[in-house]
């Protein structure tokens, strides 16, 4: 009984592996982990808050298919990031291209802090200014 | 000038109550296609019936929508009485018979009527990656310049058609 059990639960397991992530076979262990890389930092166009490597819509699935295969026909990773943007734009990207339009996005933060140590200065000078009076 | 800092508060406030009041309504999930303002992309696609290659030559010169669907889709269905109306009002439809089987597509159009000029196979979904489609119904405007116009993800209705109908 117990071992009927044991023996379910662990075909269980492999239907779930089974289930979460196509079988693929890679050429080399780089092509591999440059999969693993790209399907993560790659956006689903249609679930919008989940990657490629999370989401399990019908979408994600030709796209993962389509990033294995241009990986092994020796496409770079730029070569692919551009052909997902050509296809889906900028949105597909979770790490932000740096562009004239994503400038605020990228250094907006540093503005704001370079303004605050601008007013911090400021503001130290007319205190120390009032103290010696 | 003190009394003006001691405002800016109140008017970095209000700014941003104008801003996201504007923001408010809008539909989060629409998403503009990459390919607007674009030729439509170089296919070989083979025609549900005969079985001909057509190629992005063949396309028809003025504007047209290009409407992506398969029997495995549910909002196809609810799409399709539309596409019949908007077929008979003198529309150019191509349809794009997306991941989906020959026999069950044509059975489809035999037993619901037929609103495409021409329809082709996309089985594999090549055409559809080359599109920035993320599944169906999906439609595009071509406009008579042969450059995508507009695409409308989600079923095409009496409502949607109002918006679309201007880029054609």
């Amino acid at each position: 009984m117990m071992k009927q059990l044991l023996i379910g639960l662990v075909l269980l397991g492999l239907v779930n592996t089974t289930f979460a992530e196509e079988r693929m076979t890679f050429r080399s262990e780089l092509n591999q982990v440059r999969y693993q890389s790209l399907i993560k930092e790659l956006r689903c166009p249609k679930c919008q808050n989940q990657n490629l490597a999370d989401s399990n819509s019908g979408i994600s699935v030709d796209l993962r298919q389509q990033v294995h295969n241009m990986i092994e026909s020796g496409k770079t990773d730029q070569e692919i990031v551009d052909y997902m943007v050509a296809r889906y734009g900028t949105f597909v990207l979770y790490r932000p291209q740096n562009t004239p339009a994503t400038f605020l996005l990228w250094y907006g933060p540093f503005i704001l802090l370079l303004g605050g140590v601008v007013l911090f200065v400021a503001v130290l000078m007319k205190n120390r200014g009032r103290g010696s009076k | 000038m003190k009394r003006i800092v001691l405002f800016l508060p109140f008017l970095v406030f209000l700014v941003l109550g104008v801003v996201f009041y504007f923001l408010l309504g809008k539909d989060t999930q629409y998403m503009p296609s990459a390919l607007i303002g674009q030729p439509v992309p170089q296919f070989q696609l083979v025609t549900l019936k005969g079985e001909q290659i057509k190629q992005t030559d063949d396309l028809p010169k003025g504007s047209y929508l290009i409407n992506f669907w398969g029997t495995w889709c549910p909002s196809c269905h609810v799409e399709h009485p539309y596409l019949m109306t908007l077929a008979e009002q003198g529309v150019t439809i191509i349809g794009i018979d997306y991941k989906d089987q020959q026999a069950a597509a044509r059975q489809w159009l035999r037993d619901k009527g037929n609103p495409y000029t021409l329809v082709l196979m996309d089985e594999l979904g090549q055409f559809g990656l080359d599109m920035g489609v993320t599944g169906a119904p999906e439609t595009f405007v071509v406009n008579a310049e042969g450059k995508i116009a507009y695409r409308l993800q989600g079923v095409l209705n009496a409502q949607s058609w109002q918006v679309i109908k201007a880029y054609l």
